[in-house]
């Protein structure tokens, strides 16, 4: 993999710290008129999602993590692995382990296409899809007329998320969430 | 088709303000009796600052094609004029800093540099103070002036006496504080640990509510200064910041020339050592300081960092028409 010098650093470049691949958010050029000049680089850790700072010293050069972002089609879970099939037609197959599928996995239902990230062509991360339609298998049940949504209630999906949803949902509707913020966006007609 | 960045990166007020700029300091010098000079941008030698990286070009002057250097300050061509008994002079000129690239960094820029016969330090630094808070007056009606000694403002922020190096002191500071790369990055670099913990911990906080003067910096990182008569650990240079950002460098200038050729010796001799662009050291100014320097004070300052106070730029790109990647 290739070598960047602090230079080429600029957001979104994948690079290897620690041993693990990290993406740069924010790289600052410091330097006194009279002194060393550094690099004060924003990284997060594309392993653990933390955010760190660390400054390079002006001209240091770091190792590229070969990190890539793919769309792959959510197959199914055979309980130790998630499979998911590219969507470029060539149906390449990946598998992820339940710790790179994390906290994703409450919104990842069959045939939903979702972005999975890979270093070194083994999966890091998946990404859902920012919104996803599904099915209400549990919540109390609301007061008809109730449009106001005021409030709202707990209401269980059909992969096991829990959202929170306007009294007047039932169980058995089609619901959109946005998987960035876990909130209810409308009912969707089937 | 490709479209073409062709336009400024600054608008129309950042042209105003800037020409306004240049206005009110030619009149502030004017007040005072200050002459306005230009000297060459493009010189046979520059600074050998082994920190400052230079841009170098080709003078194909028949029949031997010499190299020239663009200067990253016109320090030592004002020096020449001052031991030509020039009197105070002050410049507005660019000056250029290869590598140099970033939110504060552009590498051409404007400098404002001047000198004051006679003036010792203290004198000068109120007088830079005045120009720079009359500046930014518009914009920071309530900043006070403070000054500070460097030893001391480092001792305050940190607990660390920067004079002396305790290298396990300076190693627990950065793992306490979060930044514990420091210890491989800096390893047994006196200067680089002051450097780096300054830059971090100190000059983010500096001249938030003021003008801020930083005077007395340790010998270490003396530059083109004179050693402090009373102190040898220091040296008489001083910094200007506001809002934590670097404005510029001053001195009670060097005028021994000898004590400078070994300056120049010592950086030219690390140029080597590093595998760095060398440069010749300037005889012209050898010669002017053995001729006789006055007794002087010099400060250079970033023309584009004050518009950007001003301004309430984020980046140095949005006062400049047309920055290094559309230059």
């Amino acid at each position: 993999m290739a070598t960047f010098s602090t230079n080429e650093f600029k957001s979104g470049l994948k690079i290897i710290l620690d041993s693990d691949p990290c993406a740069i958010i924010e790289n600052e050029f410091v330097k006194p008129g009279k002194g060393q000049a550094f690099n004060r680089v924003k990284i997060r850790n594309l392993k653990t999602g933390r955010v760190i700072e660390r400054t390079f010293k002006s001209g240091d050069t770091v190792e590229g993590a070969d990190v890539v972002d793919r769309d792959m089609q959510y197959l199914y879970s055979d309980g130790e692995f998630w499979h998911f099939m590219v969507t470029d037609g060539s149906y390449e197959q990946y598998q992820a382990t339940a710790a790179v599928v994390d906290d994703a996995v409450k919104w990842l239902k069959d045939q939903d296409v979702c972005t999975l990230t890979l270093w070194n062509d083994v999966p890091l991360a998946v990404t859902p899809p920012k919104f996803v339609d599904l099915v209400i298998t549990e919540t109390d049940p609301g007061l008809k007329g109730d449009t106001s949504g005021g409030g709202g209630k707990p209401a269980t999906l059909e992969t096991g998320a829990v959202v929170r949803v306007p009294l007047f949902v039932q169980i058995g509707e089609l619901i959109r969430v946005d998987t960035r913020t876990g909130e209810y966006i409308s009912r969707v007609k089937e | 088709m490709s479209v073409i960045d062709w336009q400024p990166t600054c608008g129309l007020p950042q042209l105003r303000l800037r020409a306004q700029l240049l206005a009110f300091i030619r009149q502030f010098f004017a007040q005072r009796d200050v002459l306005e000079v230009e000297t060459p941008l493009l010189c046979h030698t520059t600074g050998t600052d082994p920190l400052l990286d230079f841009f170098s070009a080709d003078y194909r002057f028949l029949p031997q094609p010499q190299p020239m250097f663009l200067q990253t300050s016109p320090e030592f061509a004002m020096k020449r004029l001052l031991a030509a008994g020039s009197g105070s002079i002050y410049q507005i000129c660019k000056a250029f800093r290869n590598g140099e690239s970033g939110r504060f960094h552009n590498p051409e820029f404007t400098m404002l540099e001047w000198y004051r016969v006679d003036f010792q330090l203290p004198e000068f630094m109120d007088e830079v103070a005045e120009l720079i808070s009359t500046i930014l007056a518009p914009r920071f009606p309530a900043k006070t002036i403070e000054k500070i000694a460097y030893v001391d403002l480092f001792l305050q922020t940190t607990g660390l006496n920067p004079l002396i190096f305790s290298l396990a002191d300076y190693q627990a500071y950065s793992i306490a504080h979060d930044f514990p790369e420091a210890v491989d990055l800096c390893g047994e670099d006196h200067v680089l640990w002051i450097d780096f913990i300054f830059s971090h911990k100190i000059q983010p906080q500096l001249g938030l509510q003021s003008v801020c003067l930083v005077y007395g910096y340790p010998a270490l990182l003396s530059s083109l200064a004179r050693i402090n008569a009373e102190n040898s650990a220091i040296t008489d240079r001083f910094e200007v910041f506001v809002e934590g950002i670097e404005l510029g460098n001053g001195f009670y200038e060097l005028a021994d020339s000898r004590e400078q050729e070994q300056r120049f010796d010592l950086e030219i001799a690390e140029r080597e050592q590093k595998g760095l662009p060398l440069v010749k050291k300037d005889e012209y100014l050898l010669a002017a300081l053995s001729a006789g320097l006055p007794d002087c004070s010099g400060v250079a300052l970033g023309l584009d960092r004050l518009l950007m106070l001003l301004d309430e730029s984020a980046s140095i790109d949005d006062i400049l028409t047309f920055p290094i990647a559309r230059a």
